[in-house]
């Protein structure tokens, strides 16, 4: 296992009051795996990233939990041990390319820097990787993109810089933030690509954390579907899809709209809204949302039942989805 | 049924002797009544105290005198007003009606939360209300001049509480006296430049093109002027009487209000709600006045509120050097001349007018500030999840 | 870069004009002939009319105003300010005696307010929230909203007459011929301390809050966060990354400063007796002395534009997004 954490917990400690963003979710992340953690906006998704390696802001921290990497707690190590690890062990992809990079420094000069720091690379050394590097990437004539700012490229081509940024160091794990949410539909394949042929490339695992379900199905081994800061199904890609076995996943699927037989059938959405995190409902969070709430489910959220060997599932009632 | 008409006199009775006391009895709106109690016991003790001076303003034909006379007239009118009214109010059962939540309220709740910003506007009313009350307020005549050499460079004490300057005069008196120059010329000279900058530059911004480059071209070069220098020369053009000292101090800062709130109008320009006012075929004018000044004005009562600032400040700082508004008539800048030249013998002469004009710059900007803040809460938000 | 270098020389040039203009216009609006107004102000009423005619005459004042105009602009352009009323000396010699006084004091006190206020902006923000940043906060409101003069007095106060550190006035003491060269220039350092901290210190302050403000605002940026979750040192991500992003609208501030101090130093001038500028456009518009006026206020217009012109240069040169405005995406 390269990854593993245990009951993380981390909160937003805001004059309203305390914000669950992270409540005690588990998990882990095996080698060369693509994990999928998958969930609306607002569900916590990134903090929970952003926890693994210890960067929340605040009025955020992280609370409680290990983070097992490499058989190393994270979230024990010093603050010079925890930054050598970022970047070289562990590489983040950003949602928005645009936002993520240095407006006034260049492409090459933000990715050489890295290389350097990281790798001990001389100047010379790191600029020959570094275009080397944006040519994997799939950036066209990389030497003059090489000197080029930020604001020069085109989205796709942010993105892609974005991401060689993060390999550069061949690090174990790869996190991406919703790396295709702010493309066009047609640079998301070519992300999508581009990823699962790094993955190969560097032996990477992959933390994938998205709400679209379509980028889910492309690339992911197993997926985790979060609600509220907590983790509510667990299982393998395959097997998610078929047959979910959470009432929210299930919504989820569902309300994918589908081409072909049945397309003449409405979309069907998940009924309420997502509660506000400084109020939550009392026990199961989605209960009251849900098609087969009742009142034992307000007592006490449920932990994950073991549906089988692999797949889990926080629900009281799943053996009825 | 008798027993509660009679309270009810009794309490009526109360509120036109001593308005407030009816708040505090029925609990009701106690901050409004607190405030309405402290101003009406003010007022009696003022009364009270300086009974000799207000017999002598009804003789007297002096401006300052009727104009402090006429205004504790209307506060205390007001005051029973309110009073009664409220008190009234708290015998009947009243349904209340929700309060809409409108950009302006929002922004006067986050006001008030902001307890330094509350403090400054109390202390710049305070300050406004003894400028009025000056002649109540003054403890001697400020150009009465008797036995020179006896009275000239006193040091503080409890008869002068700020000490004599070189001609014996009371400099207590004379820097409340001092204060009516230095309020009103702020407050007029602001009022001037952002009526005529808001009309320039929101007409600039919103034709834009041609008439915008013309119009700012002119805005451009005036701004080019350091402000001191462009002062210095319009006071040695025309003479330094308070009203030029006004129209001077106007006529040189609504450039740069103009500039700011043509930032303002094209940047709302571009939102839709200008499109649907003109898609409904309303006149320029009313666009202007009607639409986009409302939604643009906010920045510019933040930078007003700093205009009134560096006006007092600019006022202060031509009379120090002697060329804006000349002795006898005191105001806080020349007094401070005086001080520089009795720098070694009387350290308070420069003190204390320049202490008072310190507190009310610095409150001011306070003022401003909190102004910022209650209109644009951004700075406070930060980005999560 | 330099396309737009030259552009802003060629918007300069209007800007120059107008300012001319506008000078030349004010000082014709006085309700009274110049002359008039300066003899009446010297009390020389008694001067014989054809000695006034004369004077008139000499100073061209005896021609239609447009003509006036017309010939004061090409005097101008040539450099010739014409000729002060009050000392009967060219204006420009005047000038020129006491420009290099007030550009010693504002580009000192510009120095002064820049690193004082980048340094303490800076451990400000990166101490959010401290004691320190909170005081800091409050205190550069204060200072920036004390009146400048009466901080130059209560300072002569405390630090001159009554601890006798620093000196009350002048630019050198009286026995500076008897120093050695080390001396005199310590003599001139040790005069320029006052003023030009009280000249200086509101401006640090304000460039104090603005440099705070400004760090924490790119310290939440997004690319930040990434260069953190890179592994880059902290120092590395405060001093480089977010530092370079937040110091580029300062330069644009200090253009902006740079009118605020020359119009401080006039007080600041007249209280420490400085030889510079200010005090002699003060005298001059006590005395009604036109030609000065006029010159003192041009001068300082330009001096204003030209700043302002190397800020923006300066901008251009720093950012590299505003120079590759019209290029598209590549």
């Amino acid at each position: 296992m390269l990854l593993k954490v245990e009951n993380l917990r981390s909160f937003f400690f805001l004059d309203e009051g305390i914000l669950r963003a992270v409540d005690d979710i588990s998990f882990h992340v095996n080698e060369e795996e693509t994990v999928a953690l998958v969930g609306e906006s607002g569900c916590g998704k990134t903090i929970a990233a952003l926890s693994l390696i210890d960067l929340i802001p605040s009025p955020g921290r992280v609370v409680k939990g290990k983070v097992y990497f490499n058989g190393q707690d994270l979230l024990k190590l010093s603050a010079e041990h925890m930054r050598r690890i970022r970047g070289k062990m562990i590489g983040f992809v950003f949602q928005e390319p645009s936002m993520a990079l240095n407006p006034v420094f260049t492409v090459g000069y933000q990715i050489a820097e890295v290389l350097r720091l990281h790798m001990g690379m001389g100047v010379k050394e790191a600029e020959r990787e570094t275009i080397r590097l944006l040519g994997e990437t799939g950036i066209p004539e990389p030497e003059k993109r090489f000197k080029a700012y930020p604001f020069e490229l085109s989205g796709g081509m942010q993105q892609r810089a974005l991401i060689a940024l993060a390999v550069s160091c061949h690090p174990r794990l790869l996190i991406a933030d919703e790396p295709t949410t702010a493309l066009d539909v047609t640079v998301q394949v070519g992300i999508i690509d581009l990823l699962r042929h790094l993955q190969k490339l560097y032996d990477m695992a992959i933390l994938l954390i998205t709400h679209d379900l379509g980028v889910v199905a492309e690339m992911a081994d197993r997926i985790m579907v979060m609600y509220t800061g907590k983790i509510v199904e667990n299982a393998p890609a395959v097997d998610i899809f078929k047959e979910p076995k959470h009432p929210y996943t299930k919504g989820l699927l569902g309300s994918i709209p589908k081409l072909g037989k049945g397309s003449k059938n409405p979309l069907q959405g998940i009924p309420g809204a997502v509660p506000d995190f400084l109020d939550l409902p009392p026990g199961c969070t989605f209960h009251p949302r849900c098609e087969l709430g009742d009142r034992d489910c307000r007592k006490k959220f449920p932990k994950l039942f073991a549906v089988d060997y692999v797949r889990h599932s926080a629900c009281y009632k799943y053996y009825k989805v | 049924m008798k027993r509660k008409n009679r309270f009810k006199k009794l309490i009526l009775f109360g509120a036109l002797v001593l308005p407030g006391s009816g708040h505090l009895l029925f609990k009701k709106n106690t901050k409004l009544g607190i405030h309405v109690l402290l101003g009406s016991t003010v007022v009696a003790l003022l009364l009270i105290f300086r009974w000799d001076r207000f017999v002598h303003t009804f003789q007297s034909r002096a401006f300052d005198d009727w104009l402090a006379l006429i205004f504790i007239f209307l506060s205390w009118s007001a005051m029973v007003f309110i009073s009664v009214k409220h008190t009234y109010e708290s015998l009947i059962e009243k349904i209340k009606k929700p309060k809409i939540k409108t950009p302006l309220v929002l922004a006067s709740r986050r006001f008030k939360e902001n307890k330094l910003a509350v403090i400054s506007l109390y202390v710049i009313c305070i300050f406004y209300i003894i400028a009025i009350l000056a002649p109540f307020l003054a403890t001697h005549d400020p150009s009465a001049i008797e036995n020179v050499l006896e009275t000239r460079y006193q040091s503080p004490s409890w008869e002068h509480p700020f000490g004599t300057d070189e001609y014996g005069r009371d400099l207590y008196s004379r820097a409340l006296y001092g204060a009516r120059v230095s309020l009103s010329v702020g407050l007029l000279a602001v009022l001037i430049a952002i009526t005529i900058g808001t009309l320039y530059g929101s007409v600039a911004g919103y034709f834009g093109g041609f008439i915008d480059s013309l119009m700012m071209r002119f805005v451009d070069v005036f701004i080019a002027f350091p402000t001191f220098f462009l002062l210095l020369m319009l006071v040695g053009v025309f003479e330094a009487s308070i009203v030029a000292m006004i129209l001077i101090l106007g006529l040189t800062s609504w450039p740069g209000t103009a500039r700011f709130i043509r930032g303002e109008v094209l940047s709302l320009k571009e939102k839709q709600f200008t499109e649907a006012a003109r898609a409904i075929g309303l006149p320029h004018r009313t666009i202007i006045l009607r639409h986009l000044i409302p939604n643009g004005i906010s920045p510019v009562l933040v930078s007003a509120a700093m205009m009134v600032s560096s006006m007092i400040y600019s006022e202060a700082g031509l009379s120090f050097l002697g060329i804006g508004i000349r002795p006898p008539t005191p105001t806080w800048g020349n007094m401070m001349s005086a001080g520089r030249d009795a720098l070694l013998v009387a350290w308070w002469v420069a003190l204390f007018p320049g202490g008072i004009l310190a507190a009310t710059m610095l409150s001011f900007n306070l003022l401003a500030d909190g102004l910022r803040d209650a209109f644009d809460p951004k700075v406070l938000m930060r980005r999560f999840l | 870069m330099w396309r737009h270098i030259l552009k802003r020389l060629a918007q300069a040039i209007p800007l120059t004009w107008g300012i001319l203009t506008i000078t030349f216009f004010i000082s014709h609006m006085a309700p009274g002939d110049p002359m008039d107004m300066y003899l009446e102000e010297q009390r020389q009423r008694q001067v014989a009319p054809e000695i006034i005619e004369l004077l008139r005459q000499k100073y061209g004042l005896d021609l239609p105003i447009h003509i006036q105009y017309v010939k004061w602009l090409g005097n101008v352009v040539k450099g010739d300010f014409g000729e002060s009323f009050r000392y009967r000396r060219p204006v420009l010699d005047l000038i020129a005696e006491r420009i290099p006084y007030t550009l010693q004091l504002t580009l000192l006190a510009l120095l002064f307010s820049t690193s004082l206020g980048i340094i303490i902006g800076i451990v400000s923000a990166v101490k959010q929230y401290s004691a320190l940043d909170k005081s800091v906060t409050l205190g550069s409101l204060i200072i920036y909203s004390i009146p400048g003069f009466w901080m130059a007095l209560m300072l002569v106060l405390v630090f001159s007459v009554y601890l006798g550190w620093l000196p009350t006035s002048q630019t050198r003491s009286m026995d500076y011929e008897f120093f050695s060269l080390g001396g005199k220039i310590l003599d001139r350092l040790w005069h320029l301390i006052l003023p030009v901290f009280v000249l200086g210190i509101g401006s640090a302050a304000h460039k104090a809050r603005y440099v705070r403000n400004r760090l924490l605002e790119v310290l939440n940026e997004e690319y930040i966060l990434s260069a953190r979750a890179r592994g880059l040192r902290e120092k590395m991500v405060i001093f480089k990354h977010a530092l370079r992003n937040a110091m580029i609208p300062l330069v644009t501030i200090l253009g902006l400063h740079l009118p605020a101090l020359l119009s401080g130093s006039v007080l600041i001038e007249s209280i420490f007796a400085w030889p510079g500028m200010g005090t002699l456009a003060v005298g001059a518009v006590g005395g009604r002395d036109y030609p000065v006026m006029m010159a003192t206020l041009m001068i300082s217009a330009v001096l204003t534009i030209v700043g302002n012109l190397l800020a923006d240069i300066t901008y251009v040169a720093l950012d590299p997004r505003v120079s590759y405005e019209k290029k598209k995406p590549v």
